[in-house]
């Protein structure tokens, strides 16, 4: 405080200008971000239904959640969307990046394939799948037919492979851009280290075991994380393709929020989903703050 | 080593092909009528190339009308965040102000909530202000984004001090060095979020879905899937107007590939 005081007219001007260059961004964030934060908070205690006065119903909505079928199927849903999802996108994304690490001829023309579907928007992909997965003469299914598979799935078309079909979908589509960020940790990997396996007559196994998994562990564990928050937000592809069926099989969690606030009116009810799912991200994060010391192989 | 090599190869063409044939799938329907395209065997090159489709969509729907909304859109999010974000940046880089670093955090903390637990509030907020079914909304919730304060802060730390204080010295007010020293050195950030933003507005469903109602007024990926929704079997049309949604993003793609995965590594530093 007392710094402020003897702060010189020079200083002084500098901090108008820090407010004034603020005010525009901070404003708009206030109004549609800060603020909404702290409603949304409020109303998840009431049972406000979007129309008149909204009542005070303490942690009602809270205690229904979980007496609630829909929104327990959801939530199991969801954790089989995200223990599917999060390690295929790992694998899938670091095998492309091992691939393209190397100098090789048309490299880069392979990286621009492999990133496009990321660019796309989820409705087109989910137009394009739903027939690349049509039961009866979709091309993944004459394809299967060919190799001589009898009975193919039936995709997004039965409640045992709804999701399963969703999560192809989804890594597909995905898998370019953490590819990106693991070919990033790859570049940092100093190349000494795997000279020195090499004469150690390291093979490329263990090169990969003892060099590559563990100077990756950053990336790894970057991706990792944020796989993990986008896994609890899935919405689009699922509403443009099954729109949460067959029956209930690929309802997720921002789906009831969405239903729940939108269809019926229970903005109480849905906000409380939705700080529920705050709940899981803040405690993501919160596991990633703790464990990136411990984990994260950051130094050497 | 060959042999090595070779399989490598092998599995790189592999791959790019299952990236690939969605979109091969996607344009080979689209110039095809209903009855040809689920064939046995595929015809993935169309015997006769047909524009049925791309007619239809025309006839069917104001898809000229989504395309110019969602521009329209598109570009005054991309304008609004350009200009606020990186004032924000600069004040957060360059300048001292007293609770500088307490404003910072809450732009911090506000990244880790979903947008799907303040949709509500903010729907709310926009009902209230009569701004429903209206561009205004998707614009004002869509335009103050915290990621682009970030980035653009992230770019503006790498500016050498130096500059400034010699700026200062001459004379220059802050508005001076903010746009002839800081702007003009970030244009990697600007184009960064430019990129990125284009494409994520041009992308996004659930907004639009949320605050739109007419016809008329919907965006391209809204009228996409409300006409995937209305003309369920037409598979022709309904890959035709994929087509056409597709175009903006690819172009921005073979113009900013660069930066566009630069911003993979700054969603990296996000968390």
């Amino acid at each position: 405080m007392k710094k402020q005081k003897i702060g010189s007219k020079l200083e002084r001007k500098e901090w108008l200008a820090g407010y004034l260059f603020l005010l525009p961004n901070f404003l708009g964030f206030l109004v549609f971000t800060i603020i909404p934060v702290i409603i949304g908070f409020v109303i998840s205690f009431t049972d406000y239904t979007g129309f008149g006065t909204a009542r005070f119903v303490g942690i009602e909505n809270y205690k229904k959640m979980f007496q609630d079928s829909g929104f327990i199927i959801a939530l199991q849903n969801n954790l089989f969307y995200t223990l599917t999802s999060v390690p295929m996108t790992i694998v899938f994304s670091l095998l492309l990046a091992l691939m393209l690490n190397k100098k090789m001829y048309f490299g880069d023309g392979f990286k621009t394939i492999y990133f496009f579907p990321n660019l796309t928007s989820m409705v087109a992909v989910g137009c394009v799948w739903l027939q690349l997965f049509e039961p009866n003469n979709g091309p993944v299914n004459q394809l299967l037919g060919s190799i001589g598979v009898e009975n193919p799935p039936k995709w997004f078309w039965s409640l045992s492979t709804a999701m399963i079909s969703i999560v192809i979908v989804v890594v597909w589509k995905q898998a370019g851009y953490y590819m990106i960020m693991f070919l990033g940790g790859l570049k940092n990997i100093p190349t000494h280290l795997y000279e020195s396996a090499k004469m150690d007559g390291a093979n490329a196994w263990e090169t990969f075991r003892y060099i590559t998994w563990p100077m990756l562990s950053p990336a790894t564990f970057m991706v990792t994380i944020l796989t993990f928050i986008a896994s609890f937000q899935v919405f689009d592809i699922i509403n443009v393709t099954t729109e949460g069926g067959p029956g209930r099989a690929t309802t997720v969690l921002v789906m009831r929020i969405y239903q729940e606030a939108f269809k019926y009116g229970r903005m109480g009810y849905a906000s409380a989903i939705g700080y529920f799912l705050f709940l899981i991200i803040f405690i993501i994060t919160l596991v990633q703050w703790k464990m990136q010391k411990k984990w994260v192989n950051d130094d050497m | 080593m060959v042999k090595k090599r070779i399989l490598l190869y092998a599995v790189c063409i592999l791959v790019a092909f299952i990236m690939a044939v969605p979109f091969l799938w996607m344009l080979s329907a689209s110039f095809k009528e209903n009855a040809e395209i689920f064939t046995q065997p595929i015809q993935w090159i169309p015997k006769k190339v047909k524009t049925v489709n791309y007619e239809k969509v025309m006839e069917e729907i104001p898809f000229i009308a989504y395309f110019l909304n969602t521009a329209y859109v598109t570009v005054v999010i991309t304008v609004i965040r350009l200009l606020t974000c990186s004032m924000a940046a600069f004040a957060f880089a360059k300048l001292r102000f007293p609770g500088r670093d307490k404003f910072f955090l809450i732009y911090l903390a506000t990244m880790m909530v979903p947008w799907h637990a303040i949709m509500i509030p903010q729907f709310i907020t926009i009902q209230k202000a009569g701004l429903y079914d209206s561009h205004l909304a998707l614009i004002l919730t869509g335009s103050f984004s915290a990621f682009g304060v970030f980035i653009m802060r992230q770019n503006m730390l790498s500016l050498p001090e130096g500059l400034k204080e010699a700026a200062k010295i001459d004379g220059c007010g802050s508005l001076r060095i903010f746009t002839q020293i800081a702007l003009p050195l970030s244009k990697t950030g600007l184009a960064t979020l430019t990129a990125l933003t284009f494409t994520q507005v041009w992308n996004d469903y659930m907004a639009p879905m949320i605050y739109l109602d007419s016809d008329m007024k919907k965006t391209i990926q809204l009228g996409l899937a409300t006409f995937k929704r209305e003309f369920d079997t037409d598979y022709g049309a309904i890959m035709a107007g994929t087509v056409l949604s597709l175009v903006p993003v690819v172009i921005i793609y073979a113009m900013a590939q660069k930066y566009i995965v630069e911003g993979v590594a700054f969603t990296g530093l996000k968390g």
